[in-house]
C-alpha cells in the first residue's frame, strides 16, 4: 500500500539512529556511575562493619571508625535545619501566597536563584567574614550551621513554593469568601495539604547539608575532634561554640591530609557517606512518590 | 436611601488592567427579597458579587471607582473591615469547591474561625446547614469523609451549606445550578423562597427562566453596563429597553 | 417545604478581634521579613566578601593589572610575592568548557530520551537515578576522580599523572549533567502537545519533530539548562580541589594538571593570616567568582523568563 521510497527509508533510518543515540547517551550517564558506585562498595567491603561506624577514629586516623564525624554531621544537619527550615518555609509562603506579581517579587526570586548559584566556596568566605569574625562565633558548630543555612536556604524555599503552588487556588478562594484571613487560610487549608511536599524539600536540604564540604571548611570543621565514649559528653558531643568533625570533611582528610590510611578505610568512608546521602534522598523521593498517589482532592 | 434598601451600588466602575468590567453601575438591592442579576457572558455579573464581599481584593489587576453600600456602609472604602463583611455574606460560586477537609469540618469551618469549639451546638449547626442545603440525608453517615470525594452536585450543595453556616444576612449565588441536577435545583429554589423572609438573596444566573421564577427584582447587565432594573414582572413583560426585551426572549446571549 | 427553624447562631464576629488582628499582622510581618531575607543574604554575601578584599585598593604590594594578566602565583615567595590568577582563570574556564563539551550532548540527549522516547516505569526509574546522581556529594566525586577515574585516564592516555584537566572535566560533566537533564526535560515537556501532533500530522517522524519543532520551541529552556550547568561547573570546589592536580600553569594538553579559582581559595584559606595581602587576594578571587556565577545565573534567569513570556 505504502511503498517505501529510498528517501522514506533514509528518514526512518535517521530516526532510528537518533533514538538509539539518545538512549546510549542516557546509558552513558547512568551505567558508569552505577558501575563506579558498585566498585566503591566492593573495595570498601572488607572494612565495613558495625564497629567501623561506632568507633572513633584512632591512631592518627589510621584505624578506628567514623563515629565522631558521623555524630558531627548529625549535629550540623539538625542545627542547620533548626535555623533555615523556619526561614525557608516562611519565605516560600511569602513568595507563593503574599507576594504580588511586580518587579520587587522578581528581585526576590532572582535573589533566591542567585543564592543557589553562588559557589559553595564563596559561601565559605562569607561565613568566615560574617559569622566567624564579625559576629565573633569563632570556628564553631554554630558558625558552620549558619553558613550552611544560608547556602541551603534556596533548596527549601523552592520546594516549599512548588508544594504550595500545587494546592488549587479555588480552595483559597472558598476560604476567603467565608471570611477567613490570609493566614487562617494558609494555616487551615494550604499548609496541611502541602506538608508532605514541604517535608520533601526539608529532606533534600538535609541530604545537601550532610554532603557539602566547602562551606564548613573554614567556619567550623576540624580534622580531629573525637567525641567522648561515655558520660554526659557522649549525649551532647559537640557544643555549639566548639569545632566539630564531619563526614564529608573526614573523607577529604583521609584522602589528602594524613598518610598511611589504608585504601579500604578510605573506600569505606566514601561508601558510608554516599550511603547516608542516598538513604536520605531516597527517603525524599519515596515520600514524594507516595504523596503523588495520595492526593486529597 | 430608604430602610428596605440593603445593598446600594453607587456609580461603581471596575477595571481589570485595561479591560473595563463594570462601568458606572448604580442600582439598589432590596432587603429580604430575591434579586436576580442576569446578562450575557462577560457582562460583569461575577465582578459585581466580588465587590459586595470585597473578594475583588484578590484580583491583583483590579482597580475601582465609586461605592457599594451594604447597610449604608461603604464596603469599597479602604478602611472597611473585610473579614467582618465576608462573615455576614454567604457566597456560592459556580464551580463546586469541597475543601480537603471532612464534610463536617467543611461546614464547621467558618463557625470555628469565629471561635466556636466542638460542642453539641456546633453539631446541631452543621446538621441544620446540611439539611437546609438538602445534603443531610446523603451524607449523614459519612460526615468524617473527605469533602473533596463527594460528587460534583453534592459538593455544590456542600458549598451552599458552608455559605449558610455563618447565618449570613446576604446570600449570593453565582449560577449555583450549573453543577446540580434539575430536581435538586427545584428543591433549592424552594429553600431560597423560604429563606428570603430573613435573608437578602442575590442570584446571578444565565437561566432567564430561573430568574423569572424566583426573583422579586431583576437587574440586567450587558458589557459592564446596567441596562435595566426593576420589578421582575416589569422587566420581563414590559422591558423599557430593546436589548433587555431581546435578551429575555432568548434572542441573544 | 418548610425551612427548619433554628435558633442556633454562631458568634457573629470573632471574639477578641483585636487579638486576632494582632496575631494576623505579626505573622504576616514575619512572613514578609523571611521572604525578603534572600535579598538580604545575597547583599550580605557580596558585602562581607567584598569588605575583606577592599583594602587591596591602595595596597602597594598588589596590582590589579598583575592580578589579571600574570600567570605567576607566588603568595609565599621570600623575594617578591606575586598574585597572578590568569592561569587559574584559564584553568577554571578550560575545565568548565571541556566538561560542558561532555555534559551538554549527554545531558540534552538524555533529556530528549526521557521526554520523547521513553514512558512509564522506565522513565520514572531513570529520572530517579539521575536525581540520585545529583545528590552524590562533591567530595565523593573528588574521591572517585582521585581513586577510580584518574588511574583509568593514566592507563588509556599518555597522562603522567591521574589528576588532570581531563579527569576533572569528566567529573564536572557527571556532576552538572543532572541539572541539564532536569531543566532540559522540563522545557521540552513545556512545549504543548499540539505542536507534536501538528508536526506528526504533517508527516514528520519523531526525530524530525524533535529536531525541527521541539528544539526551536524549547531553545530558551535548553539554553538555560546549559547555563545552569556552566554555573555549577564554575563554582564547584571540592571535586576540582582533589582531581585537578593543583598546578598553576596554563594547560597545553588535555592531560595537563591545572588549578581553578575555587580550589585556590579552599586550599590556601586555612593557612593565611588575617589581613595579609594574600588573605585579601583570596577574598578578591571570591568576589571574582561571585561576579562570574551571578552573571551566568542572571542570564539564565532572563532566558527562562523569556520562555514564560513567549509561551
Amino acid at each position: 500500500m505504502f511503498s517505501s521510497t529510498p528517501r522514506e527509508k533514509r528518514r526512518r533510518k535517521i530516526e532510528r539512529i537518533a533514538a538509539v543515540t539518545c538512549f546510549l547517551f542516557t546509558m552513558l550517564l547512568v551505567v558508569p556511575v552505577l558501575a563506579i558506585l558498585t566498585y566503591l562498595v566492593v573495595r570498601a567491603w572488607p572494612a565495613l562493619s558495625l564497629d567501623f561506624i561506632l568507633e572513633n577514629p584512632q591512631n592518627l586516623m589510621q584505624s578506628g571508625g567514623i563515629w565522631a564525624p558521623l555524630v558531627g554531621t548529625f549535629c550540623l544537619v539538625w542545627l542547620t535545619l533548626a535555623i533555615s527550615a523556619p526561614i525557608g518555609i516562611l519565605a516560600g509562603i511569602y513568595l507563593n501566597e503574599y507576594a504580588r506579581d511586580n518587579w520587587f517579587t522578581r528581585v526576590v526570586s532572582l535573589a533566591v536563584v542567585n543564592l543557589a548559584g553562588v559557589p559553595s566556596i564563596v559561601h565559605a568566605l562569607f561565613g568566615f567574614g560574617a559569622f566567624v569574625l564579625t559576629l565573633g562565633m569563632g570556628k564553631s558548630l554554630l558558625a558552620a550551621s549558619c553558613t550552611m543555612s544560608v547556602m541551603t536556604l534556596p533548596v527549601i524555599i523552592t520546594s516549599t513554593r512548588e508544594a504550595l503552588a500545587a494546592v488549587p487556588i479555588s480552595f483559597r478562594m472558598a476560604c476567603w469568601n467565608m471570611g477567613a484571613t490570609r493566614w487562617q487560610t494558609i494555616r487551615t487549608i494550604v499548609l496541611p495539604n502541602s506538608m508532605s511536599g514541604i517535608l520533601t524539600g526539608v529532606i533534600l536540604q538535609i541530604s545537601r547539608t550532610a554532603g557539602e564540604t566547602a562551606p564548613i571548611l573554614f567556619t567550623g570543621v576540624v580534622f580531629y575532634a573525637p567525641v567522648a565514649e561515655s558520660g554526659f559528653a557522649s549525649i551532647l558531643p559537640y557544643s555549639v561554640d566548639q569545632p566539630f568533625m564531619a563526614m564529608s570533611m573526614h573523607l577529604f582528610t583521609l584522602m589528602t591530609q594524613v598518610r598511611g590510611v589504608s585504601e579500604e578505610m578510605q573506600y569505606a568512608t566514601a561508601v558510608a557517606l554516599v550511603g547516608l546521602i542516598l538513604l536520605i534522598s531516597g527517603g525524599a523521593i519515596g515520600l514524594r512518590t507516595w504523596l503523588r498517589n495520595h492526593r486529597r482532592w | 436611601m430608604n430602610s428596605c434598601t440593603h445593598i446600594q451600588f453607587d456609580h461603581l466602575t471596575v477595571h481589570y488592567g485595561e479591560r473595563i468590567a463594570l462601568q458606572d453601575v448604580s442600582f439598589t438591592i432590596p432587603r429580604h427579597a430575591i434579586t436576580a442579576i442576569i446578562g450575557p457572558a462577560n457582562a460583569g455579573k461575577t465582578t459585581l458579587l466580588k465587590c459586595i464581599n470585597r473578594t475583588i481584593d484578590f484580583e491583583s489587576t483590579a482597580r475601582w471607582n465609586g461605592s457599594v453600600y451594604v447597610n449604608q456602609v461603604d464596603v469599597m472604602h479602604k478602611k472597611c473591615d473585610c473579614i467582618d463583611l465576608r462573615r455576614r455574606i454567604g457566597m456560592v460560586f459556580p464551580l463546586p469547591v469541597g475543601l480537603p477537609l471532612s464534610v463536617y469540618e467543611n461546614v464547621a469551618y467558618t463557625p470555628r474561625r469565629a471561635g466556636m469549639k466542638s460542642s453539641p451546638e456546633l453539631d446541631a449547626l452543621v446538621e441544620d446547614c446540611l439539611r437546609q442545603a438538602m445534603l443531610w440525608d446523603e451524607v449523614k453517615d459519612r460526615l468524617q469523609h473527605l469533602g473533596t470525594r463527594l460528587s460534583g452536585g453534592q459538593q455544590q450543595r456542600l458549598t451552599l451549606a458552608r455559605a449558610l453556616s455563618h447565618r449570613p444576612e446576604i446570600l449570593c449565588l453565582d449560577e449555583f445550578s450549573i453543577a446540580i441536577d434539575p430536581v435538586t435545583t427545584m428543591k433549592i429554589e424552594d429553600i431560597l423562597r423560604e429563606m428570603k423572609k430573613t435573608t437578602t438573596i442575590v442570584l446571578v444566573t444565565n437561566l432567564v427562566q430561573q430568574a423569572r421564577r424566583l426573583s422579586d427584582t431583576t437587574a440586567f447587565l450587558s458589557s459592564g453596563r446596567l441596562v435595566e432594573t426593576g420589578e421582575t414582572e416589569q422587566v420581563f413583560e414590559h422591558s423599557a429597553n430593546e436589548l433587555t426585551r431581546r435578551y429575555v426572549c432568548g434572542e441573544f446571549g | 417545604m418548610r425551612l427548619p427553624e433554628s435558633d442556633i447562631q454562631p458568634p457573629r464576629s470573632a471574639r477578641k478581634r483585636w487579638a486576632m488582628d494582632l496575631g494576623e499582622s505579626s505573622i504576616e510581618m514575619l512572613i514578609r521579613l523571611c521572604g525578603w531575607s534572600s535579598i538580604l543574604f545575597v547583599l550580605m554575601i557580596f558585602f562581607f566578601v567584598f569588605r575583606e578584599a577592599f583594602p587591596l585598593i591602595g595596597n602597594s604590594e598588589f596590582s590589579f593589572k598583575e592580578f589579571f594578566t600574570s600567570i605567576n602565583w607566588r603568595p609565599t615567595s621570600e623575594i617578591r610575592e606575586t598574585y597572578g590568577v590568569l592561569a587559574m582563570i584559564v584553568g577554571t574556564l578550560s575545565v568548565t568548557g571541556l566538561s560542558m563539551l561532555f555534559a551538554v550532548p549527554l545531558g540534552l540527549g538524555a533529556a530528549v530520551f526521557l521526554s520523547e522516547f521513553c514512558t512509564g516505569h522506565v522513565k520514572e526509574t531513570l529520572k530517579i537515578v539521575i536525581e540520585l546522581l545529583a545528590a552524590i556529594p562533591s567530595v565523593v566525586w573528588g574521591f572517585i576522580g582521585y581513586m577510580v577515574v584518574g588511574p583509568l585516564v593514566v592507563e588509556w592516555t599518555d597522562a603522567a599523572i591521574g589528576v588532570n584537566l581531563l579527569t576533572s572535566s569528566i567529573l564536572l560533566a557527571l556532576m552538572s549533567v543532572p541539572v541539564i537533564v532536569s531543566v532540559g526535560e522540563d522545557s521540552l515537556k513545556a512545549v504543548p502537545d499540539s505542536f507534536r501532533e501538528a508536526s506528526v500530522a504533517l508527516g514528520a517522524n519523531r526525530w524530525e519533530t524533535i529536531y525541527k519543532v521541539l528544539f526551536p520551541a524549547a531553545k530558551n529552556g535548553l539554553l538555560a539548562a546549559v547555563l545552569l550547568g556552566v554555573g555549577r561547573a564554575i563554582g564547584e570546589t571540592m571535586a576540582v580541589l582533589m582531581a585537578t592536580g593543583h598546578s598553576t600553569r596554563i594547560p597545553h594538553s588535555l592531560v595537563d594538571p591545572i588549578r581553578t579559582l575555587t580550589a585556590t581559595i579552599a586550599s590556601e584559606m586555612g593557612e593565611v593570616s588575617r589581613g595579609s595581602t594574600h588573605y585579601q587576594v583570596l577574598f578578591l578571587i571570591g568576589v571574582l567568582l561571585f561576579a562570574m556565577t551571578f552573571l551566568v545565573n542572571l542570564i539564565a534567569d532572563l532566558v527562562v523568563r523569556g520562555i514564560r513570556k513567549n509561551g
